[in-house]
């Protein structure tokens, strides 16, 4: 019986690269992978389950882990708090949402129109224009944040709506990625729909699009992480408190470290934490399917 | 019926283009379009992008206080970093180092670990896994800084000094973000944990890329064992995916930077323990205003990601 049970999972089809089934010789992969994955999820769990402790049980000692008399109470706090200048957090929020959707939304349209035209027009410039987007892929953005501030006191971008996209939009990452996976559309769908007559705003909108979904979820996933997260944009460039973002309130929440508001303040930070960390999870799992089959192709040559 | 009207529209272009013959004409009916599709990412990238380079690289020879314009000053910035800044020498500079050295190749090679480990698994685990290694790096930043503020408080409260304390291994509470000699450990220890990011779902791709035939023609060469297997078919066969991923490492580490001043909540931090290369250029260009001496450090940093790009590109270039 216990030979049958082992030889069932012992085939050679279930070993090696993308098995089928399970096999014992996974047991040692799960044996390391198990530990680790609990370990990186500690601080994850950590956020969920300080986010609804009520106070007595956040500066309980010694401090518990898990939660024991969940409560909404930290949620309810935030949202009718004030900010210090008076601003309450909905706006924040507000903020947050509206620049991270109109940033994704710009950030696909421009990446994609341009990954369409380094792919698959002929042009003299493409080669060395791609080989400059690849060099921009080591850009460290932290690096020129000085000439970047500069830029945009010239452009008159200081304490606008728009700091918080134009900056975010260009992003070699993107761009290359796109870029890589129209590479696997052939030349010949295109061609067929040219001598059907089709402009080339339709070939990109009703040819070039629908195939690149996978690609283009992964571009919003990273922009919408860079932007969602931005807590920069705001201390560096906006001095309006009504134009910042959820996640700058938040790090106002973390750098004050003056007694009586880190204590009153723990509750709404994990709250507030919880808040900013699960649409980035939510949207992963529901996209990564998509991410996976672009990865397949970010191979840089 | 719309195709037709799209058609006519195209051949009245095209006996436009035969009568127009400036040459203007004629390099915007063959390479326009390709130059329209691209403008607005070019100009965000120019903006952007190529002009805050540059102009850190002209600023990096002048004196620019933000008040009176920039006057040229030649190499003075890079000989006062090199002869006369003593915390960059003694602090930054190592500190930067010892950050890469271990952060970098360190975070990239369990990234690519953990990426061979997974491909090894039936789908749902693999998914499962690759999800939750993941899920440190869609937050790095402000939402971690709470919890990890909490982990490593310094009062009895804090979960680090609780459990240390109630094994018996301390006595009293340990001010770990604030402590010198602590700090960078634990900017390390950070930094790791969320370096599953882009890249290593990269790797992950590449290695289920290898087709299987490959891996059954070595075995049936004689290849038996596992190490070979990664050094001779895994690697070689998954170069640009690797490549990838190291750039992507790289500039993560760098990038990583202001983690030490997010952790102990203040720049510079406690005697500059975990002063990086990123925070010092933080510090002289928005806390003393000496922004000529600020593009300086931030034209070394550009260099030195190039540098280790370079390397990088040296050990997985492909040949074609």
């Amino acid at each position: 019986m216990i030979k049958k049970w082992f030889s069932r999972y012992s085939g050679v089809r279930n070993r090696g690269i993308n098995p089928q089934g399970f096999h014992v010789s996974q047991l040692k992969f799960y044996v390391v992978l198990l530990p680790l994955s609990a370990l990186m999820l500690l601080p994850i769990i950590y956020i969920f389950s300080s986010a609804f402790k009520p106070p007595d049980e956040l500066f309980a000692f010694p401090p518990r882990f898990f939660v024991v008399n969940p409560t909404t109470q930290n949620f309810t706090d935030l949202f009718s708090r004030l900010s210090t200048s008076g601003i309450p957090i909905s706006r924040y929020l507000f903020n947050s949402i509206l620049i991270t959707i109109v940033t994704v939304a710009a950030s696909i349209l421009v990446s994609s129109t341009a990954a369409y035209s380094l792919s698959k027009k002929r042009f003299k410039l493409k080669q060395i224009l791609f080989a400059v987007n690849n060099v921009a892929l080591m850009f460290v953005p932290i690096a020129v944040t000085i000439p970047r501030f500069l830029v945009i006191v010239e452009l008159n971008l200081l304490n606008t709506f728009w700091v918080h996209v134009l900056p975010v939009l260009a992003m070699p990452v993107g761009l290359f990625l796109l870029k890589q996976f129209i590479d696997g559309i052939p030349d010949e769908v295109i061609e067929a729909a040219q001598i059907d007559g089709a402009s080339d705003w339709r070939i990109y909108w009703r040819i070039i699009l629908p195939m690149i979904r996978p690609a283009l979820a992964t571009i919003a996933i990273l922009t919408f992480q860079s932007a969602w997260n931005n807590a920069e944009i705001s201390t560096l460039y906006v001095s309006d408190e009504s134009l910042r973002t959820l996640a700058f309130y938040l790090s106002t929440l973390t750098t004050t470290t003056t007694g009586a508001n880190a204590v009153a303040g723990q509750g709404i930070a994990a709250a507030a934490a919880l808040i900013m960390f699960l649409p980035n999870l939510v949207i992963f799992i529901i996209l990564q399917g998509q991410v996976m089959s672009t990865m397949s192709h970010s191979g840089l040559k | 019926m719309i195709y037709q009207a799209e058609m006519e529209a195209e051949v009245n272009k095209r006996s436009f283009r035969q009568t127009g013959n400036s040459r203007l004409e004629r390099w915007l009916a063959k390479e326009g379009s390709a130059y329209a599709f691209l403008a607005v990412y070019a100009l965000l990238f120019i903006i952007f992008i190529v002009v805050p380079v540059t102009s850190a690289f002209f600023l990096s020879f002048t004196f620019f206080d933000t008040i009176q314009p920039p006057h040229f000053i030649g190499l003075s910035n890079y000989i006062a970093l090199l002869t006369q800044d003593d915390t960059f020498m003694k602090f930054v500079l190592p500190n930067t180092i010892q950050f890469a050295v271990i952060v970098g190749p360190g975070g990239y090679a369990l990234a690519f670990i953990l990426a061979w480990m997974l491909a090894q698994l039936p789908r749902i685990p693999r998914t499962i896994f690759a999800l939750i290694l993941y899920s440190p790096s869609m937050t790095a930043g402000v939402a971690m800084a709470v919890v990890w503020k909490t982990l490593f408080s310094g009062d009895q409260t804090g979960y680090l000094n609780s459990f240390l304390m109630g094994l018996g291994v301390l006595n009293e509470p340990v001010q770990w973000l604030q402590a010198p000699q602590y700090l960078m450990f634990i900017m390390m220890i950070v930094t790791l944990w969320s370096s599953m990011g882009i890249g290593f779902l990269a790797m992950l791709a590449g290695i289920l890329e290898i087709s299987p035939e490959l891996y059954e023609a070595a075995t049936i060469d004689g290849m038996n064992s596992r190490w070979q297997e990664i050094f001779y078919i895994t690697i070689p066969s998954m170069k640009p995916q690797m490549l990838f991923g190291a750039v992507m490492a790289i500039v993560g580490t760098f990038q990583a930077g202001a983690i030490g001043v997010t952790l102990s909540g203040s720049n510079p931090t406690p005697q500059y323990a975990g002063q990086l290369i990123v925070n010092h250029i933080e510090d002289y260009g928005f806390l003393r205003y000496e922004m000529g001496y600020a593009a300086a450090v931030s034209v070394v940093l550009l260099l030195m990601v190039l540098f280790f790009t370079r390397l990088a590109t040296r050990l997985f270039a492909s040949d074609t």
